[in-house]
């Protein structure tokens, strides 16, 4: 067995850091492979990368370390699901750090807090206040480096890298009130009087508050990235795999394209392919958001990641690892929940420029007061450019359009809504026209038999049976619909000899010594058949948008069978929500007129543009453009390809077939209108969360830092005391998270979910 | 002693927008180099300034050291890359631009900021 073999060996990789020529890939794999226990190393330049084959004992550490000796860094590249491991204990191990620096800064710093505002310290011209306020400084050091060193350390390499964030604000702001403090004490009778004052409860309590906030930003965000861990969780460990004719569960990771795998009832797809044994009913409601399960059987397509609910079957696996239909939609999901769209813009340039401004704001605030200010101003000058500096906050600015961005895109793809491109989310909300290809969109796009009209002579079973053994050499849609239908009806075929295609027309052939014709009407009259009351008949069924088709035997006509692509059951109650949305809707077909306005009629559509090529559905696009309707255009992905990437939005409706999932800006999952529906409305609330979220965070700062400033001052005697604004600060980037988190219990109108 | 002070503030203004905007960090050329390694650490991206040529394949090797969670993404947004980074995993983003201009690639929140400059 393969488990014997792995056992004696195992195998790793790293990537190797500050390895520069090529010259130390001979050196490192030399080095590596004299350990003893190594049976084979190989360093790939070109990605840094090195492979190291060992007996199993060996611990890769001993190679990290001997990577080291070397005077390179290696570091071990864990397979994915270690990956996940490792992530989830460096953030525990982030978080916790965090809640002791905050818990030592608000031990220290709530009883010094207290004691100043009792106001029972000493003041500084006592040897008796010196010597405890010398103590309080001293212990207010230490916690500014063990709670705060993290502001400290990253405000100061990012000045080395001439730029500033929010470590730079931090610790200008505590790191000045701390020496101003210390000053204060060594050389108390240089300075005036009133100015003769310590700042050290400021400095810790403004490190407690700021920690306080990152935690709780931190725990808030957690539930942000949830849609996808969800998706994440969806794959198995594991899969049953026929192997030699025994079941064996085996990690999913070993599972290749061709392998047969069993699915019990109640157990997760592992991964995608088609059903060759067994059927079952499927939810797959985690992927496409469709709520029903779906019957299955042999030949169809079942996805990693649904759930199996009642039967047993065994599919082979034809799409295994990335290339499943969930990885790529985490894939997908992950990507766009990074992007941005034009909105976050403008916040990205302020941001950019934000933290020297507010600088520039803090010294021009000291120099106002120092200038025109009151008495101590010395002490106003503190107060206040650490008040502007401490409010500030960049975060919340740089955090308002991202964080809606991840919760908006992630409840999409809850509901099988892949939003590609924030910009889509966007776009989606200033849409004026849908346009709606028919096929495939607004029916099913599988033509089916309707109604079958026999002649009195003759009766359904003959029809369908004559006409399906006719057809079955042909390829043309409609046959499809005629032959299914006889298979659902288990009936079966008849002998064909002498079969003939007649292009436009239809198609004949002999059935037990008779001719039998199976077409148009023009067919029928080729061959000088009396049509009689049929051709009423062919006329009411055509006004229904359904497709006539005569059967005839020699000079005889044996009945008609109307076929038609059925339109979906939610098709009208979708068009409805979406000209209630004050959405212009339009129906885009190739079909002739009087069929289109016929569906359109079905399901409330008045604009259509009916013979329409597959090819100038972009030109029609184009045309709306020009009026200047901003369109949103929902087509199968598949021929309409151009029109979806010329639209302001393209809604490729697939149901996860690969094509779908490349084209257009929004995937749908689920074969319904419903998503478009929805869609439009995530993208709606994400937008108005978005920019609720932009003007919090605008308004906070615009108010926040003149109040710091002092500028009502001189009105109404407020000044902002900075431990204030450093609560105000910390709160501020909560609140953006947490108004973003909203998002996540926001359910589409019409949905039964 | 007022013309002292306000002399002070006035240079620190003008030293703050000297450093922040006007003077530029080092520019790490990978004119030769197709693989540049780039730590997360503390804010900053370490080398941040990247020069490279129109056209050539680079990979850049990410390795994030800062757990805070500012530091999780690197998003080159308009080259519509985005790259979630683990805690002391090192990710490689392989890229080839084929138009020459300057790009920027931040964090999610724009607090860690690089640039990558393309030139023909």
């Amino acid at each position: 067995m393969n488990n014997h073999s792995m056992q004696e060996k195992a195998s790793y990789r790293f990537a190797i850091t500050g390895a520069t020529c090529a010259s130390c890939v001979t050196k490192i794999e030399n080095k590596i492979k004299a350990l003893p226990g190594v049976l084979n190393a190989n360093m790939n330049f070109a990605d840094r990368t090195l492979a190291v084959t060992t007996e199993s004992t060996l611990s890769p550490e001993l190679i990290t370390e001997t990577i080291k000796q070397l005077g390179y860094n290696g570091i071990l590249i864990p397979d994915s699901e270690q990956g996940e491991e490792i992530k989830k204990i460096a953030e525990l191990h982030y978080f916790q750090s965090l809640k002791y620096k905050t818990i030592v800064a608000t031990v220290i710093g709530l009883p010094l807090f207290i004691l100043t505002m009792l106001n029972i310290v000493p003041t500084l011209q006592t040897m008796m206040g010196f010597w405890i306020n010398l103590f309080l400084g001293l212990a207010t050091l230490g916690v500014l480096i063990y709670s705060g060193g993290h502001f400290f350390v990253g405000g100061w390499k990012v000045f080395r890298a001439h730029s500033a964030n929010m470590d730079t604000l931090i610790a200008l702001g505590t790191g000045i009130a701390w020496l101003y403090s210390m000053i204060a004490i060594l050389f108390t009778h240089y300075l005036p009087a009133m100015a003769q004052h310590v700042y050290f409860e400021a400095s810790v309590v403004i490190i407690a508050l700021v920690n306080l906030g990152a935690l709780l930003e931190l725990r808030a965000r957690r539930h942000t990235s949830q849609a996808i861990q969800r998706l994440m969780r969806l794959q198995p460990k594991t899969a049953r795999v026929i192997r030699n004719n025994k079941e064996v569960d085996e990690p999913i990771i070993t599972l290749q394209v061709g392998d047969l795998i069993r699915v019990r009832p109640g157990e997760q797809i592992p991964v995608d392919g088609i059903i060759v044994e067994g059927s079952s009913s499927i939810d797959e409601s985690m992927l496409t958001g469709e709520p029903l399960a779906r019957q299955k059987q042999i030949d169809d397509s079942v996805f990693g990641g649904t759930l199996n609910k009642n039967g047993s079957f065994i599919f082979k696996a034809n799409h295994v690892g990335k290339e499943t239909v969930l990885a790529q939609i985490i894939k997908l999901v992950q990507q766009a929940q990074n992007s941005k769209p034009a909105l976050a813009r403008l916040a990205d340039q302020i941001s950019a420029i934000f933290v020297p401004t507010v600088l520039i704001i803090a010294v021009l605030t000291a120099l106002i007061w120092f200038n025109i200010g009151v008495d101590p101003r010395a002490a106003y000058m503190l107060v206040t450019a650490m008040a502007v500096l401490v409010v500030a906050c960049p975060c919340a600015l740089g955090l308002a359009v991202p964080i809606s961005v991840m919760v908006g895109i992630g409840k999409g793809a809850e509901y099988g809504i892949l939003i590609r491109h924030a910009d889509a989310l966007q776009q989606a909300c200033e849409l004026t026209t849908i346009v709606l290809d028919k096929t495939g969109t607004i029916t099913q796009g599988q033509p089916q038999v309707t109604d079958i009209y026999p002649a009195a002579h003759s009766d359904a079973k003959e029809l369908i049976t004559l006409a399906a053994s006719l057809e079955t050499g042909s390829e043309h849609p409609l046959a499809e619909a005629i032959i299914k239908s006889s298979k659902i009806q288990g009936f079966s075929l008849l002998n064909v000899t002498h079969f003939e295609a007649l292009t436009g027309l239809g198609v004949n052939g002999i059935i037990n010594g008779h001719r039998i014709l199976l077409g148009n009407r023009k067919l029928m009259k080729n061959y000088d058949i009396a049509l009689d009351a049929w051709e009423k008949q062919s006329e009411e069924l055509a006004a229904q948008a359904k497709t006539p088709i005569y059967v005839a035997s020699d000079q005889s006509i044996l009945g008609i069978i109307a076929i038609a692509d059925p339109i979906k059951l939610d098709s009208k109650k979708a068009i409805e929500d979406l000209h209630a949305m004050g959405l212009k809707v339009i129906m885009i077909t190739g079909d002739h007129s009087a069929t289109a306005h016929a569906i359109a009629s079905q399901v409330g559509i008045q604009d259509v543009l009916a013979e329409v090529s597959p090819q100038d559905k972009s030109v029609k696009i184009a045309e709306l453009q020009a009026k200047g309707e901003k369109v949103g255009m929902v087509g199968d992905g598949i021929n309409d390809a151009p029109a979806l990437a010329l639209a302001e939005v393209g809604f490729a409706m697939g149901g996860g077939t690969d094509v779908a999932m490349e084209s257009g800006d929004i995937t749908l999952m689920r074969n319904s209108l419903r998503g478009v529906v929805d869609a439009i409305e995530i993208s709606q609330q994400t937008i108005k969360n978005m920019k609720q979220n932009l003007f919090g965070a605008f308004i906070y700062n615009i108010l926040g830092i003149p109040i710091a400033a002092g500028i009502l001052f001189p009105f109404i005697g407020l000044l902002l005391n900075p431990m204030l604004a450093g609560l105000a600060m910390a709160l501020s980037s909560v609140t953006v998270v947490t108004n973003a988190n909203r998002l996540r219990f926001f359910k589409p109108l019409g949905e039964s979910k | 002693m007022t013309i002292i002070v306000n002399t002070i503030g006035l240079v620190i203004i003008g030293l703050i927008i000297w450093w922040f905007w006007l003077s530029k960090p080092r520019l790490y050329s990978a004119k030769k180099e197709d693989f540049i390694e780039i730590s997360v650490k503390d804010g900053v991206y370490q080398p941040a300034y990247i020069q490279v040529e129109r056209n050539h394949p680079i990979t850049l090797r990410f390795t994030r050291s800062d757990a805070s969670p500012c530091a999780e993404f690197v998003i080159f947004n308009s080259l519509n890359v985005s790259q979630q980074l683990p805690v002391n995993q090192p990710i490689d983003i392989k890229l080839k631009v084929e138009k020459s201009g300057e790009y920027e690639f931040t964090c999610q929140m724009g607090m860690y900021r690089g640039k990558l400059i393309v030139k023909s």
